[in-house]
Order: structure tokens, then sequence, then C-alpha cells
């Protein structure tokens, strides 16, 4: 019974880590492009294509699921860069308008038109639970166990992100540091904008079971704009964004343990501690140096 | 001989938000020289730096470069953007910006190769950067930021360069390393186009002139160009500038006529 329950733990741990680093790589890149808010509308935003998804599918594990809120969250994309491109509104009001009205859409979904059929409820897409996973096993040959299903759905998100951040790195350094730069040299800037809001569609869908629309938003972030104080390099900004979230996960899943309380919400807590400290000692430290300076 | 021709721009128009920032612009200009994009603020003249490079769709028009559409000549084409319109806190160093001049559409999904090292380290020495190399972009002067983007145009090897506002907030090291790079890009037959505003300089500069408001105002020598008629008609009643007028006439070196001056 011990060494299940060990396992069990073990998985919550990895799978959350594997959040953790899919969600920080490309909050790296949403962080250098000051567009932090737009991963909190395409986590939102996904509902509607997750429910439409799961009632064609009826499963809750389908790739069409992922598939559909993919398009969904790339569509979100197109449609705040339309409304503050095109028509000319003011960029967080488009993201605002944009990912709120998705999200009712998606709520009149699952309370009405769908209820019955789709077993999907509010709290588990805001909050996910990641105590749940190990309910889900993949088992194969019968006795073979490789893990809760979410944990092998996040192994993949974390390969198809890492390939693509691999091979495009350049291509996302350009969109984040020049895009202008990027389109004098006849590269097309929107496909690799929409390749990144792909990926995080992606990475937010395969993680709302897990730790919820709502919290994964500081798995993007926190970790990514802690590394930006860290370092001034971009490829080391990658790895202590991903180092920093997985910490905070470890931290978080015994200090969530010990104080019997939510795990998601103690690794998110404890990732915002570790940047409250970060800028503490950054503040002093420039603080001290202009004192030298003075003297 | 034929003069061969740098930059056709036919027809061009281009709005902002209903407005038309560039109206009906049509010239062709000379190859091999320093050409100087000038103005008031508001003219357009970044808007068309940008509706050369392909940055920003025409409403009508087109563009050619050296007789050819952009599109088939980009690799001999280099863009400097205004030095503000990036965030310097970006994590990149001296190194890994100018390197970005060695990105081509056929090598983005591959890693750098020894001869693109070579072309950067030879392109960072040339604005005089090699001690910065390696150090982060934010913790440069302006002037040295500014030094860091010419580099990386330095370093794509094209024919002809596109710059906006090089001479903006510099400091006095910078402005004579650009311009020691301008005489040596004359020197090798290279066509660069300025974006510049301020009137004082034009002389010392370029070889040549557009004047911008909108419309083309004049384009040509800088005897041609800078006339007080045009000036003016660019100006308008920017009445401070207009008594600045005859002393950049002045500095031009050909003579005034008495009642010209009479302003």
């Amino acid at each position: 019974m011990k060494i299940i329950n060990e396992m069990n733990d073990l998985f919550i741990i990895l799978t959350a880590s594997l959040v953790a680093i899919n969600a920080s790589v490309l909050g790296v890149f949403l962080v250098l492009r000051k567009m932090s808010m737009m991963g909190d509308a395409i986590s939102h935003s996904v509902l509607p294509g997750i429910v439409v998804a799961y009632y064609f599918s009826g499963d809750r594990t389908s790739p069409l699921l992922l598939l559909g809120a993919t398009i969904t969250g790339v569509l979100t994309a197109v449609l705040i860069d339309w409304l503050s491109s095109k028509a000319k509104i003011q960029n967080d009001a488009s993201i605002g308008i944009t990912y709120t009205l998705l999200f009712a859409l998606g709520m009149i979904m699952i309370s009405g038109w769908f209820s019955g059929n789709v077993d999907i409820d509010l709290d588990c897409v805001l909050y996910g639970d990641i105590a749940l996973i190990n309910l889900d096993k993949v088992i194969v040959d019968e006795n073979l166990y490789l893990g809760p299903s979410a944990f092998l759905i996040e192994l993949s998100a974390t390969v198809i992100v890492l390939l693509f951040v691999f091979f495009g790195f350049r291509g996302f350094k350009l969109l984040a540091f020049n895009e202008d730069f990027g389109l004098s040299l006849g590269m097309n800037m929107n496909r690799w904008h929409f390749v990144m809001m792909g990926l995080v569609s992606l990475v937010t869908v395969v993680s709302f079971e897990v730790v919820g629309a709502v919290l994964v938003v500081g798995f993007l972030i926190i970790p990514a704009a802690t590394a930006h104080l860290l370092t001034n390099k971009l490829i080391p900004m990658i790895f202590w964004a991903c180092g920093l979230g997985v910490i905070a996960v470890i931290i978080g899943f015994y200090l969530a343990v010990w104080l019997n309380v939510s795990y998601t919400g103690a690794m998110v807590t404890v990732s915002g501690l570790l940047f409250f400290t970060v800028v503490l000692v950054v503040v002093l430290r420039k603080k001290r140096l202009s004192g030298e300076y003075l003297h | 001989m034929k003069k061969e021709v740098s930059v056709e721009v036919h027809n061009l128009t281009a709005t902002y938000g209903g407005r038309p920032v560039l109206w009906d612009i049509d010239f062709s200009l000379p190859a091999g020289q320093i050409i100087g994009i000038i103005g008031p603020n508001g003219s357009g003249k970044t808007t068309l730096l940008k509706a050369i490079m392909g940055i920003l769709e025409p409403s009508s028009g087109y563009v050619k470069v050296f007789d050819k559409p952009l599109d088939e000549v980009r690799e001999r084409v280099a863009y400097v953007p205004q030095r503000e319109s990036v965030d310097w806190d970006f994590p990149a160093s001296v190194f890994d910006v100018v390197m970005m001049g060695r990105y081509r559409k056929s090598n983005l999904l591959k890693r750098t190769n020894k001869a693109d090292v070579e072309i950067v380290e030879k392109s960072i020495e040339k604005v005089g950067l090699t001690e910065f190399k390696n150090r982060q972009i934010s913790q440069l002067s302006g002037g040295q930021q500014q030094r860091v983007f010419i580099a990386r145009a330095l370093a794509q090897k094209a024919d002809i360069y596109l710059m906006d506002e090089p001479f903006v907030g510099v400091d006095a090291a910078t402005e004579s390393s650009i311009l020691s790079i301008l005489q040596e890009m004359r020197k090798e037959g290279k066509t660069v186009l300025i974006i510049h505003h301020d009137l004082q300089t034009v002389s010392e500069y370029f070889d040549y002139l557009v004047l911008l408001n909108t419309r083309l105002v004049a384009k040509g020598t800088l005897q041609e160009v800078l006339t007080k008629e045009n000036l003016s008609n660019a100006y308008g009643g920017q009445l401070t500038l207009l008594a600045k007028v005859v002393d950049i006439i002045k500095k031009t070196e050909f003579p005034i006529r008495e009642k010209d001056v009479d302003l």
C-alpha cells in the first residue's frame, strides 16, 4: 500500500513538473513579447472548443479534444489580433472582450445546450484536480503500468513543445525581439506568431485537467518572469524558468501535504513567493550599488 | 551608360486608420549614393521606408528594387529600424543581435556556421564594439545600441541599406563611426537610404535628397532640393524652421542672391 502511495505521489510531482516545463518554455517568449495576458486569454477561451470536441468524441482524452481546443486557442489569437489591428480596439480591451465572450459561450454550452451529454464541470475546468490524475491509469500488456494518462499526455506535449522551440528558436527569437526586422528578411512572422499561439493553446488544454485554466497562467508567467530577473541571456533564461517551475512544484507538493491544502494552489504560491524573493534581492542589490555609487 | 537605379517607387499610397500617410509617391533613386529622406514629423518617412521594405502593405502602388520585385532581391537589402522600436532589455548579447543579420529564410531552422560567425565578428569590429561583443544589450549606451543595429545590417552583406533615424540621440563617437562607415559603403558602390530629421546636418551627410510631406515635395541633388521654395512647401507654416532655411541654404555653399536672403 505504501509503495502505491509513493508511486502516486511521484506521478503527481512528475506530471506537475512537466506542466511547469511546458508552460515555462513558452512563458519565456510570452513574457519577452509582453503578452502575458495572452496566456490567460487562451487558457479560458479554449473552453467552447473543449466542450464541442467532447460532445462529439464523448471521451475526455480524445485527440479530437486537443485539436478542437488548440484550434479555438488559435482562433482567439486571430480574433484578438484582428480587433486590435483592424478595428483599432485597444489591445488589452481586445483580450478582455474576446476571452470572456468565448468562456461565457463555453459556460452556456456546459450548463444548457449540451448538459447531460457532456460530463465536464466548471470547477474541473477552472481549478483542475491533480490529486485525481492517478485514477486514470494507462496499463499495457495487462500488467505494465506506464503511468497516469495525464502524465503521458503531458509528456507528449513536452516533446512537441521542445521540438518546436529547438527548431524554431531563431524564428521565435526574431518574433520576440524585432518582428519588423523579421518581416524585412521576408519571413512570415504571422505564421510564427500563430505557431506560438497554437503551442500555448496546446499546453493550456493538456494542463487544464491537472492545474486548471486559472492557475496555468501562473505556471506560464511566474517562473519566466523570475528567470528574466536572474539572467540576461535567452537560453539560460529558458533553463532557469524550467528549473524554477520544477522547484516550485516540488516544494509546493510537500507544503501541500504538510498543511493538507490544495496541491496546485501551494505550487503556484511557492512560485510566487520565489518571484517576490528574487525581486526583493534585485531591488536591494540595486539600492546598495547606487548607494556605493554615491559614496 | 545608363545610370543604375536602386529603388523605384510607383504611385505609392499608404493610409493609417483611413487617413493618407503617403499620397501618390512616385520616384526612382540612383545607386551608389548616400540618400537622405527628410521631411517634418508625421510626413510619412518611416512609412515610406517600411513600404519599400515590404513591412507594410501599401493601399496602392508598388516598389521595385534593382528593377525587380522586392521578394526576388531581399538578400540584397538590409534594414535598420528605429532604435526605440525594440525593447533593449531583451536577453541578448551584442553578438546575438548582430547574428540576426545572418538569418535567412533558408537557414532559419538551422544552427550558426563558422562563416557566419566570422562575418558577424567583422561587422562588430567595423562599428568598434569588439570589446563589448558579449555584453548584454541593455548595458550599452544609446549610441552603442545604434551601432549594434548598424553592425547587424552590415552582417547582412547587402547592396542597399535602409536606415530609420540612425543619428537620433547618438554620441559624437557613434556619429563619426556611422559617417565613416557610410563613406566606406559609398566607396564600395553601395546605396544607403537614411531617414533624417535634422536639417542642419543634411548637407554634411548626404549626396542626394528626397523631401517628403505626405506627397513628394522634391528629390535630387542638394542644390536642387534645398531651395527656399521646396523647404517652405514641405515645412509649411513652421516659421521658426523657415527662419533657419536661409542658414541651411548658406551651408550648402552655393550662391544666393541678395533678395532671396532678405526674407
